[in-house]
């Protein structure tokens, strides 16, 4: 049977997964070699779990992240030489340095950070899809985090109002099984996370994250769903990161054997043979995508080693908005190119149409119950 | 001038600029069919509808979170803490979240939003209910922090922290919000960051802030009765401070007394005294003096209650030890 993925679609898949791959790689080196410090979390493994969702949406769909997040901004095209650059602590880096490898946003990108509070995105993400209901826009937020998260109080006070108030978001749990050294079945009464989102009356459904296919066909279906009105979905992407928690962790709390039979379910090797099958493209095509992307991740690690320090004078910016002060944006500032940024109905322009808990709604609940207001 | 009631100079400010920026909403507990906790909302989701004037669940750290993401994407929230006691919940979003954002994004995102609600105590309601607050959040870089203690500055104030490009984090008072003050109609706007002389004198400034302003300037008029001339200097914004105004004042009468609230240990009056000897201390007659809330927990029992606070009597002494007249 024919594909029902165009070859532009898989290769760009393949494209992206392998450059996530290639860029942590080379991300790690670093870490050893001293360029890279603090905590580096890297996504070997992950991949499928951020290049199936990228392809599935639209390019100004908000996405935002744990600390865990070089994937998703590089799928979504920011520039490998700033993302790197952030993570050495350089002043051409997407926040100047001053966020590091936890921190990468990307708003021209629509990606709107990386958190390193396990959870504290996951409100964040609702508000984003709040700001797209109250004014009307059929933009959906996608919020990542991992399988620890879930256990956090800011996820069930957050689906509870994302539920009730139907907003746009779709919640993908990273389930890598392990929330730091802890693993998921040790500290979860119901490890599946996906259940949980049955407590609040929303959607929750189990995807194979080591498969990029199946995560594009869910965050489609996911998004659609989500456009039309009918409210928040949680996918719970069950997948495996090949190295430890961070750069700091030797990962002694899992054995060889797990990690090396983990490892068959690569997701890059899986598309690789995928698309071979259908006869779409064979290991030349590959070979070419592959030396592109190290040739590009070289210059990556190059322009960032390259590249100053932030001036001291930056101590002092962006702590506080001072009056009339723009926002920065990262690709203007450091490689001159003119980009798209986002604008927002001033006060007057927006019309707020959204009746959140209608009138007539509430009162023939008073009724009912016999009040009279 | 019309006089009004604090809380309904509050709502005014919250109408007008709701009326002015759709871009404005309101979420808290009990802010729409409930008409507010302390009624500051009142009549707003009649005339704003429930998309702008929001009855969230009791989930703090949940609501205050959605609003800062709201922020993050141009909307510009305002959110009601019951009380600030309650808010310790979303001490999270406010501090690792809201007050990091422009930083962590190397100034890619501003988030204006403004947190409001009750600080200090509130009569006769014991430990977790009576806490003031402010000083915790003056700490962070990235807010704003705000106390107002008139109704005029009430309604100014909330005007300006709404149209301000940074989270700014209002502390009121549940004993505030039937004081009554003569307020300015329409376009009133008190800017942040400056502190005000609410009274002039020549001996001894003394500098306070939200419901302490009644009880400094309650002390400034027995005072005034012994021939004691007290300038009265209401700082109105904790973060930033107005050093120029701290330092004018204390450079004019060479005295100074410092009452708060809340705990004196790292206290914001700690922070003025600071900035005092360490810019005007060749101005100093006197070593500065600071009335605080005792360092214990709040008791429900009344006399306990109200020996635990500062009061007129606790800071006329404190004048009068900077003024070498004590047992005067």
């Amino acid at each position: 049977m024919a594909s029902p993925y165009s070859k532009e679609l898989l290769l760009d898949m393949y494209r992206k997964m392998y450059l996530i791959r290639r860029f942590e790689e080379r991300a790690g080196q670093q870490y050893t070699l001293g360029k890279i410090a603090g905590f580096c979390h890297l996504y070997i493994g992950q991949e499928a779990v951020a290049v199936g969702p990228v392809e599935a949406l639209r390019p100004d769909d908000y996405m935002l992240s744990a600390y865990r997040d070089h994937g998703q901004p590089l799928a979504r095209g920011s520039d490998a030489g700033m993302v790197m650059a952030e993570l050495m602590g350089r002043d051409t880096g997407y926040s100047k340095g001053k966020g590091g490898s936890m921190h990468i946003f990307d708003i021209e990108h629509h990606f709107y950070g990386g958190y390193g509070i396990v959870g504290g995105q996951i409100p964040l993400a609702a508000g984003m899809a709040f700001a797209s209901r109250y004014r009307n826009e059929d933009r959906v937020t996608v919020c990542y985090f991992g399988d620890a998260a879930a256990s956090q109080g800011a996820l069930h006070e957050t689906f509870n109002m994302a539920s009730k108030w139907k907003l746009p978001v779709i919640y993908i749990c990273e389930n890598n099984r392990y929330g730091m050294g802890t693993a998921i079945s040790r500290i979860a009464a119901v490890p599946e996370i996906y259940k949980r989102a049955s407590a609040y009356d929303m959607r929750g459904e189990p995807v194979d994250g080591m498969d990029v296919l199946a995560m594009y066909e869910a965050v489609k279906d996911a998004a659609e769903y989500c456009r039309a009105g009918k409210g928040p979905v949680l996918l719970e992407a069950n997948t495996y990161r090949f190295r430890g928690h961070s750069m700091a962790d030797p990962a002694t709390y899992r054995t060889k054997h797990e990690v090396e039979e983990e490892r068959k379910g690569d997701p890059i090797p899986k598309l690789r043979a995928y698309i071979k099958k259908q006869g779409l493209a064979q290991d030349d095509v590959f070979e070419s995508i592959e030396e592109e992307v190290n040739v590009l991740v070289d210059q990556a690690v190059k322009f960032a080693d390259e590249s100053p320090e932030p001036s001291l004078d930056e101590l002092w910016r962006d702590t506080i908005v001072e009056e009339g002060e723009e926002d920065v944006r990262p690709r203007e500032r450091v490689l001159g190119q003119k980009v798209n940024w986002p604008t927002y109905p001033s006060g007057q322009e927006l019309k707020v149409t959204w009746d959140l808990e209608p009138r007539e709604q509430a009162e023939a609940a008073d009724k009912k119950a016999g009040l009279i207001r | 001038m019309p006089e009004l009631m604090y809380r309904e100079a509050l709502n005014q400010a919250l109408a007008e600029e709701m009326e002015r920026d759709a871009n404005v909403y309101l979420i808290g507990e009990e802010v729409g069919r409930y008409n507010g906790a302390f009624k500051v909302s009142q009549g707003l989701l009649d005339k704003f509808g429930s998309a702008r004037i929001i009855d969230a669940p009791i989930a703090e750290l949940g609501f205050t979170g959605l609003s800062v993401g709201a922020a993050m994407v141009g909307l510009r929230p305002v959110v009601e803490m019951m009380t600030w006691n309650f808010a310790i919940l979303a001490m999270d979003q406010i501090v690792n979240n809201a007050a990091k954002l422009r930083h962590m994004s190397g100034g890619q995102l501003r988030c204006p939003i403004v947190f409001r609600g009750p600080g200090g105590a509130g009569g006769r309601l014991s430990s977790q209910h009576s806490q003031a607050l402010e000083a915790n959040y003056a700490h962070f870089p990235g807010l704003k922090v705000i106390a107002p203690a008139t109704p005029a500055d009430a309604k100014g104030m909330l005007k300006a922290a709404i149209r301000d490009e940074n989270p700014v984090l209002m502390f009121e008072g549940e004993r505030l919000y039937a004081i009554k003050g003569e307020v300015p109609e329409g376009e009133h706007v008190v800017p942040l960051g400056k502190a005000d002389v609410k009274r002039e004198g020549s001996d001894v400034t003394i500098i306070t802030w939200s419901r302490m302003y009644y009880f400094c300037m309650q002390a400034a008029e027995e005072l005034a009765k012994e021939g004691i001339s007290a300038e009265v200097l209401d700082l109105r914004t904790l973060r930033p401070l107005d050093e120029e105004a701290i330092l004018a004042s204390v450079r004019k009468t060479n005295r100074a007394v410092i009452v708060e609230e809340g705990w004196g240990l790292a206290g914001v009056g700690a922070s003025v005294v600071d900035i005092i000897q360490s810019k005007a201390f060749d101005d100093l007659d006197a070593p500065v003096e600071r009335v605080t809330g005792l360092d214990v927990n709040m008791s429900y029992a009344a006399n306990l209650e109200n020996a635990t606070q500062p009061d007129a009597p606790k800071i006329i002494a404190a004048v009068k030890k900077v003024l070498y007249r004590e047992g005067a």
